[in-house]
């Protein structure tokens, strides 16, 4: 079940670029086999039996014994969310850019399907290696897709967004290769907690740099902006959690000395980065920079959610991640809707776009009110879960978290009044028309995804630990 | 009447079957008409290297316990099977890459000094002593010194012959004279009776062995005693190019193993510090070099180097891992020079001019194939996964951390991490840059010419270089029976 996740994207990209489709046939090709993912992500969704918990659907083969490294996949329950969130917003992503038409769309949509097999990878990996493989598969239909289809400032910010991630990456390698031979196995689910700072931070340095977290974020801006937006969507709704996902599944559980030894100066950055996101998230001039700076302090708050280290903190960061994925691939995939019918993202040439376009502004005012963590939306029970959980490692923390949510509302109501109300901005033509009912068949679900999360984000925080103990599980290095 | 020794005639069919394969094709300049020459030739040459594939695998199969043959002057076992299979292989595909090259004459020479030269490694990699080993350095040597030269209208291709052949007649000049200080220090000349007579101190034997390894080194394009490989990749013709890159460092890279394991046990707590430290130095100026190059060729001729360093890494650790590590990366590594240099001389037959990052703009999206197996090669250098590449790397690190060089691990990741700028530089240059900011007409005019064979040999490198990637165990397995004589 986990292996079919994996390879039938996988699968459909080889088909995708070997068969001589036509534009249309393999974009549809695309499209059916995203959706099929997801019908097969709420195959292991019921099937996946929560009570029990721990790590199920598990498959393993050898892959080459001597140095015990094993092609060895499975889901816990906070990955069942995690694959969910790609796959719905790898689709919505996947028929975002069927509708819209991309250039050369065989490579484009074989792409896109390579790059969920990878991200569905890393989710379950259960094997040190085998989970870097996938991590750095990840980078290569990533570099290709903004390098080809992004905007004219691309080339730069590939460059820039490659440098940093493989640098993180490679400290991770080398972290990798000490921690597997000094325990003698690779396998994550059998190796052993460790003590080592040095080993610590190498896995520290990838994830804090793909996350990103403050200062390592030089690459964030261009990337998101660069890309074209169902990308950006991915990136900064998937991708981000890839590496959140690392800090709680190795970092945090296999380092527990290490953790103690380096909780605040991380604690201090994430906070940093919440703080000074939001900041540079209300004076952004774009659409695409609010987002992208709103990205940098989500990230934050998730990982102060991390390094809490006890139940509350690890519920709500889990839930967190899932709202932040669909939120920030919900308002991409809107600013591309917007930066489509009147080609720019300044806020100062939009403005009062509400007026005759009751769908947009609909869709745009529920998803922001969302992302700004109103009482009763999950992202609200999001934050407060963080911030409880935080408040145990001192009351400092939560004081910043709390000025950072009114930040957030600060940024979003800026962000949907530049948009949709004021005065009608010089780039707001009457030709713009509201959305399109295949737009809004890619945008409504991710919202109808977070209201249903919003009336019970239970169904994520008490279903993603054993038990609903996610610091026992972590303690134990999810064994 | 005068008795010769036995000889294991099944031993050295590899070698035999090149060297006949050498003789026909060679014959055939004289015999064929001009108009067929061309494909009986490289027919002929292609034969021989299928029937030394075969022969090196059953060889592989039949000779589970190694032992020398020809009075011990030759070994027969696993390792230089292992290695065989890779040089023959790699000898089949520059084969088909060779075919469509632009050159008007000395099609019959071309194959015959092609096969000859396989037929010199493939001897080389058994040799088991020094004398044997001298002769098929210059065995092979002699020829691809030749090949390098064989396309007089190439501009820059007589210099890079002459380059090749001063600096490489001096690196045999090294080694020669290495050997002799060996044999001078213990009065032996088989690898494993050197080691019984050497003293681990003795100056004279040492002298000779540092000696030894800078000879090969020049073989392998190590630093500092790379200063030829650039110009004489760039100045040969590309497949021959290719055959270099490939075989000549995997046959230097195995025997570098083989001497030295075999004959000098007792100083290695020498060689190994000093095959580290070449590593390193490998692995800085190709990585560096490499980051400045305009020309494709150019580039990947640093970037070997740098592999090079990657290869020498295993060989420094002296021990089973790295053995097993050296012999994996081999196969990757063969297969991705080939296929990479491939693409270049695809390149360079469409446009009619040196290959530069700036004419290979659109080329990915012109030529699919092509572009996306270049596209796996450079991700294979780099070590991405998916590629053998990846795994191969990984060896080689797991092996130095297993000796306690962590610090050479972490050289070794710093030296990957700069090199994705120019790997991934190839990419960008194929697909990020349309092709009509250019304005280059193909020299021949037309569509591209159709060339089957360089594509099926391309084809085959990505499915060897892809493929590694899974089939790890039964490699690694095979690596495992070549190299574990070595360290008992």
């Amino acid at each position: 079940m986990t292996t079919l996740l994996i390879l039938l994207p996988l699968a459909a990209a080889l088909l995708i670029w070997v068969l001589p489709l036509n534009d249309v046939s393999a974009g549809a090709l695309a499209l059916l086999a995203a959706l099929a993912e997801v019908g097969l992500w709420i195959q292991l969704l019921v099937r996946y039996d929560f009570a029990k918990g721990g790590l199920q659907f598990a498959q393993e083969r050898n892959w080459f014994s001597d140095l015990h490294v094993s092609y060895h996949v499975g889901v816990y329950g906070f990955s069942v969310w995690l694959v969910g969130l790609t796959v719905i917003a790898m689709a919505a992503a996947i028929a975002y850019g069927f509708w819209v038409g991309r250039d050369r769309v065989r490579a484009y949509m074989g792409l896109m399907l390579f790059l969920t097999g990878a991200i569905i990878g890393v989710f379950t990996a259960q094997d040190l290696l085998l989970f870097y493989a996938f991590f750095e598969a990840m980078m290569i239909p990533l570099y290709i897709l903004v390098g080809v289809w992004g905007g004219p400032g691309r080339l730069g910010a590939t460059l820039k967004f490659l440098l940093y991630t493989m640098a993180g990456s490679l400290l991770m390698l080398a972290s990798i290769i000490v921690y597997g031979l000094s325990q003698n196995t690779f396998d994550l689910t059998q190796i052993g907690q460790s003590s080592s700072d040095w080993i610590f931070l190498g896995f520290v340095a990838a994830f804090a740099i793909k996350a990103p977290l403050f200062p390592l974020h030089g690459w964030l801006p261009d990337a998101y902006r660069e890309s074209s937006p169902e990308v950006a969507a991915i990136l900064s709704g998937v991708v981000s959690k890839a590496a959140a996902y690392g800090f709680l599944r190795i970092a945090i559980a296999k380092f527990p000395e290490p953790v103690q030894h380096y909780r605040a100066p991380i604690l201090a950055l994430a906070a940093i980065g919440l703080i000074y996101g939001s900041l540079l998230a209300f004076r952004a001039p774009d659409i695409r920079g609010v987002i992208a700076y709103s990205s940098l302090a989500q990230m934050g708050l998730i990982t102060m959610g991390l390094f809490a280290v006890n139940d509350l903190g690890f519920d709500g960061a889990v839930l967190q991640m899932v709202n932040h994925g669909l939120v920030s691939a919900a308002l991409f995939l809107l600013a591309g809707m917007v930066e489509r019918r009147t080609l720019t993202g300044e806020l100062t040439r939009l403005g009062g776009m509400a007026r005759g376009r009751p769908a947009l502004a609909t869709v745009l005012i529920t998803t922001g009110v969302i992302a700004l963590a109103v009482p009763l939306s999950s992202a609200f029970a999001g934050e407060f879960l963080i911030l409880a959980g935080v408040f145990r490692q001192g009351w400092g923390w939560s004081v910043v978290g709390a000025v950072a949510i009114v930040l957030a509302a600060a940024y979003v109501l800026r962000l949907i009044s530049a948009v949709l109300h004021r005065d009608v901005g010089p780039a707001v033509s009457d030709s713009a028309l509201d959305l399109r009912p295949a737009e809004l068949g890619v945008v409504v679900p991710l919202v109808a995804c977070l209201l249903a999360l919003s009336a019970w984000p239970a169904a994520i925080t008490e279903h993603s630990f054993r038990n609903d103990r996610g610091q026992t599980d972590v303690s134990q290095g999810f064994k | 009447m005068i008795h010769g020794p036995h000889i294991d005639w099944f031993a050295l069919a590899g070698v035999n079957s090149l060297l006949a394969a050498s003789a026909l094709a060679l014959l055939s300049a004289v015999l064929v008409p001009g108009p067929l020459r061309r494909p009986v030739a490289a027919s002929l040459c292609a034969l021989g290297y299928a029937t030394a594939i075969g022969f090196t695998i059953a060889l592989y199969v039949k000779s589970p316990h190694g032992h020398g043959v020809v009075v011990d002057a030759f070994r027969r076992d696993r390792l230089a099977q292992f290695a065989g299979i890779i040089l023959a292989g790699s000898g089949l595909l520059a084969t088909a890459i060779s075919y469509r090259e632009r050159m008007r004459e000395h099609h019959g020479e071309y194959y015959a000094l092609l096969a000859a030269a396989g037929g010199g490694m493939l001897f080389f990699v058994g040799a088991n002593n020094l004398m044997t080993l001298f002769l098929g350095l210059e065995w092979f040597s002699i020829s691809l010194y030749i090949l390098c030269a064989i396309d007089r209208d190439r501009l820059g291709g007589l210099e890079a012959a002459l380059k090749y052949l001063v600096i490489g007649g001096f690196g045999s000049a090294v080694l020669l004279f290495g050997s002799a200080l060996v044999y001078g220090a213990t009065g032996q000349l088989n690898f494993d009776a050197i080691s019984a007579a050497g003293q681990a101190h003795d100056s004279l034997l040492v002298f000779g062995l540092a000696m030894i390894i800078a000879g090969l080194a020049f073989k392998a394009s190590a630093a500092p005693f790379h200063m030829w490989t650039p110009d004489v990749y760039e100045g040969a013709p590309t497949p021959v190019t290719a055959f270099m890159a490939a075989a000549t460092k995997a046959a230097a890279l195995v025997v570098m193993l083989r001497v030295l394991v075999t004959a000098f046990p007792s100083q290695a707590h020498l060689w190994t510090v000093a095959l580290a430290a070449i590593a390193v130095c490998s692995l800085v100026i190709g990585n560096l070099a490499a980051l400045v190059q305009k020309g494709v060729k150019r580039m990947l001729a640093y970037s070997s180097i740098s592999q090079a360093g990657f290869m020498l890494i295993a060989v420094s650790t002296d021990s089973n891992l790295g053995a097993r590590a050296l012999l994996y990366y081999l196969i990757p590594y063969a297969a991705m020079s080939l296929g990479s240099f491939a693409v270049v001389a695809a390149r360079e037959r469409e446009l009619g001019v040196p290959v530069t990052f700036e004419n290979m703009a659109g080329f990915g999206w012109e030529r699919p194939l092509l572009g996306v197996s270049m596209w796996a090669f450079m991700l294979g250098f780099a070590g991405f996964p998916l590629t053998g590449g990846f795994v191969g790397k990984f060896y080689i690190f797991a092996a130095a951390y297993d000796r306690g060089w962590t610090w050479l691990v972490i050289v070794g990741v710093a030296a990957t991490a700069v090199s994705l700028y120019y790997y991934l530089g190839v990419i960008r240059a194929m697909y990020f840059r349309p092709a009509e900011e250019l304005q280059l007409a193909p020299v021949a005019g037309g569509s591209p010419p159709r060339e089957l064979l360089l594509q099926t040999a391309v084809t085959a490198a990505l499915v060897v270089t892809v493929g590694s990637f899974f089939a790890v165990q039964p490699l690694i397995d095979a690596a495992r029976h070549a190299t574990e004589f070595l360290f008992l």
